[in-house]
């Protein structure tokens, strides 16, 4: 039986007000997974759980059968974490950048320079691999994080909104590597505001809403359990999203009368 | 109500931001404190006049014999010019900001305002705020002389008010020079440095002089010395103006006011024009693509750990201005330097002077590059998501701030141990306790910024940079003693432990991502 990517189990992550409130999500290996849900539904900080950014109040979270939890430093070999906002060393070189990433993963030398060749190449920052990062555009500076993301294979992808504030050749870039890594058998788990994305490149979809996982399914699933036959993501989204806030309002009128 | 766009809705502008940005600053972001940071002020106000009465009141009076004295002279004249090259110091970095920093600048040079009135009011608030730190730090010395001396010295608070307004529109000239000759893309870096010098150059300078010519570092000795008096010009000089009109002498106080009105306003005519031309000339530097041409020693084949240490080394040699900015501690160990090659390098000057120098220098250079490692990590995601443990991470980035103390400080202590050894040797302990000590306290009370923040980095945390402080010169005055052989360093040692024990227990319960 081929072992799920990622299990969350019951996690749990409160700072004011529970941001992450029992969230169970299984994402399986060498899928293409997209977490949606609105500003503050906990995606982020869920994801950042994941990654060893943050620790979960209680809760479970396995990255290809190991705890995440007690053994942090072998799930963090294989998973990688890109932010929504790239950060990167402004006086580092993108060549040099990657090589200190594979530097942090123990990457082979050889090995590094000849990933780092081809990713810089595939990604259309060749000729600049030797200016420093300082000058570089958003689009520019999202491809070297990405790029730095993937010299080490990582098995477990996770991506942080990677496509906001891309232009359209960088994003179509973007999703391309993205892709092909799939292909190559990573997984890759994505959250996103921009739903046609979702809706085109994700095998299933997941809904987060108030820190739980309020729906999952493949794009035809959600319309079923949304009612919505042929209706777009969006309309599937809106509609899942409402459906709970509605939820959580009447639960709050009870808990006041 | 001013219209908008005009000269005094842009003041009020200014004047609103600045005071958010004061009170931000001294709250350190935390409005509740208001309260106690008065409080504060007020306090340190008494001290600070009664250090000055105390300072003061024994060499008293000045005046009667001050306008004729030429002793009181010097060592006002002397005074004056300390102020003037710190004044010019700060306002070269606020002027260099007028022009780099972004901030709203985009938005009002997109907009039809006029750009004379928005140059006019920046170096306004430039002059401003260089005369009010002036201010803060005389008014004690000037309140104590218009109580026991004479009245008259209320005058300084006008000589401030035009020095101020002189340094700024100097500083301002040398940075149109600076532009005009080396181009946008080197003056800001030249002239942080330029601002360094000028901050250093005259107290530097005068015990260099102290040194060569009597033998003693005391700036005060100096000025007061047979060899000044006999360079010192006659009392009817117009070197003493600004001494005469700090002692409220008319005539001179008016000269100086009004040659600072007419220069600030010579200075708005000639130079506004092109201010607009050199704020976007540094607006286009964050667009280019610098090249890398020497690429130092590579990241392949190494451990994470060493990896991380060659990192913090590239980016921190990489950055002109954090080098200026982390080696302005330095400059102030050029005079103990001199003293050692000057042939005063006996064990008591060792002991005493250059022993405790090294050692704070240490400090507050350890202190500033843990900050810049550990504070100033610019992807803290990145490494921490590495499958590298907490401890290297912690690991390789004191290694990275001690190596890069031990480079500057193991030249001078080699020379101290050709002098002698066993100073060397108390020295060089010291000096790894006192950096230690400061990298310990970055540690526990960091929190993400963002490098080019490095000036600002004490206004995180009060906690931090008293203890920062108060460590390192408990670490240089065991130094001193123990070089000295007395056991009363072992007091010192303790207070130094009871600093860092009490940040400890201060420390934040930091709730970062950063070494989890």
């Amino acid at each position: 039986m081929p072992i799920n990517a990622l299990e969350i189990s019951g996690l749990y992550k409160a700072f004011d007000r529970p941001a992450v409130a029992g969230l169970d999500l299984t994402v399986r290996g060498g899928e293409f997974y997209a977490l949606l849900g609105p500003n503050g539904a906990g995606k982020t900080t869920s994801l950042r759980m994941v990654a060893g950014l943050l620790l979960p109040d209680r809760g479970t979270i396995h990255v290809f059968g190991k705890n995440a939890l007690t053994d942090g430093l072998e799930t963090k070999r294989i998973t990688s974490w890109v932010p929504d906002e790239p950060m990167i060393y402004d006086r580092l070189t993108p060549a040099e950048y990657l090589e200190f990433v594979a530097g942090l993963w123990g990457v082979d030398a050889k090995l590094a320079a000849q990933r780092s060749g081809e990713l810089l190449e595939w990604l259309k920052l060749a000729p600049h691999a030797g200016g420093r990062c300082e000058g570089f555009s958003k689009g520019m500076r999202q491809k070297v994080a990405l790029a730095g993301a993937l010299i080490h294979e990582p098995k477990l992808i996770i991506l942080d909104e990677p496509l906001t504030g891309l232009d359209a050749a960088s994003a179509r870039l973007v999703k391309d590597v993205l892709l092909d890594r799939v292909g190559r058998g990573a997984t890759v788990i994505m959250t996103t505001h921009i739903l046609e994305v979702a809706e085109r490149m994700a095998e299933r979809i997941g809904v987060i809403a108030n820190g739980k996982l309020v729906a999952e399914g493949t794009l035809g699933e959600l319309r079923q359990l949304a009612g919505k036959g042929e209706g777009s993501l969006e309309e599937v989204f809106l509609d899942i999203v409402a459906e709970d806030d509605t939820v959580v309002t009447s639960e709050n009128r009870k808990d006041a009368a | 109500m001013s219209s908008p766009a005009s000269l005094t809705w842009f003041a009020r502008h200014e004047l609103s931001l600045s005071w958010r940005d004061f009170i931000t600053m001294m709250t350190a972001g935390k409005p509740h404190r208001q309260m106690a940071v008065i409080i504060f002020i007020l306090i340190a106000s008494i001290v600070m006049h009664m250090f000055a009465w105390a300072v003061i009141g024994p060499s008293l009076p000045f005046t009667g014999s001050g306008a004729t004295d030429q002793g009181v002279l010097i060592i006002v004249t002397g005074l004056i010019a300390l102020s003037f090259s710190l004044m010019s110091s700060q306002a070269m970095e606020s002027v260099t900001r007028v022009f780099y920093a972004r901030s709203d600048l985009d938005l009002i040079l997109s907009s039809p305002a006029s750009t004379r009135r928005v140059f006019t009011v920046r170096i306004a608030a430039v002059a401003f705020s260089t005369t009010m730190l002036s201010l803060l730090l005389a008014a004690p010395a000037i309140n104590v002389l218009a109580i026991l001396d004479s009245p008259y010295w209320l005058g300084a608070y006008l000589l401030i008010f035009g020095l101020g307004i002189i340094a700024t529109i100097f500083s301002l000239s040398l940075t149109i020079i600076l532009f005009r000759t080396v181009g946008a893309k080197r003056t800001r870096l030249i002239s942080q440095i330029v601002a360094a010098l000028v901050g250093a150059v005259f107290i530097i300078g005068v015990q260099l002089a102290a040194i060569a010519s009597i033998g003693s570092v005391s700036r005060l000795d100096f000025l007061v010395s047979d060899t000044v008096r006999s360079w010192a010009p006659g009392n009817d000089s117009l070197l003493w103006i600004p001494a005469r009109a700090a002692m409220g002498e008319p005539g001179p106080l008016m000269l100086v006011v009004i040659s600072a009105v007419l220069l600030f306003g010579w200075a708005i005519v000639a130079f506004s024009s092109g201010f607009s031309e050199k704020v976007l000339a540094a607006a286009g530097l964050s667009h280019g693509i610098s090249k890398t041409r020497d690429r130092g020693p590579s990241f392949r084949q190494r451990g994470a750990t060493a990896t991380l240490r060659l990192k913090e080394w590239k980016l921190l040699l990489r950055d002109h201005w954090l080098i200026s900015q982390t080696l302005m501690q330095v400059f102030y160990l050029i005079p103990p330097a001199f003293m050692l090659w000057q042939g005063f390098g006996t064990t008591s000057a060792l002991s005493t002077v250059i022993a405790p120098v090294l050692v704070m220098a240490s400090g507050q250079l350890a202190g500033g590059l843990a900050w810049l490692a550990i504070s100033g990590e610019d992807a803290p995601q990145l490494v921490a998501t590495a499958p590298v443990s907490r401890a290297s991470i912690i690991r390789a980035k004191v290694e990275a701030v001690l190596s890069a103390v031990a480079v500057l400080v193991v030249p001078i202590l080699a020379v101290m141990a050709w002098v002698d050894i066993a100073v060397a040797l108390v020295c060089a302990c010291c000096i790894m306790a006192a950096s230690a000590s400061a990298t310990a306290i970055q540690l526990w009370f960091r929190s993400q910024a963002r490098r080019s923040n490095f000036r600002r980095r004490q206004t995180s945390s009060r906690v931090a940079t008293f203890a920062e402080a108060f460590s390192s010169i408990f670490w240089a005055g065991s130094a001193a003693l123990w070089a000295n052989g007395s056991l009363y360093a072992l007091v010192l040692v303790s207070c130094a432990l009871l600093v860092l024990a009490t940040a400890r227990g201060l420390r934040p319960n930091l709730t970062d991502e950063f070494l989890h």
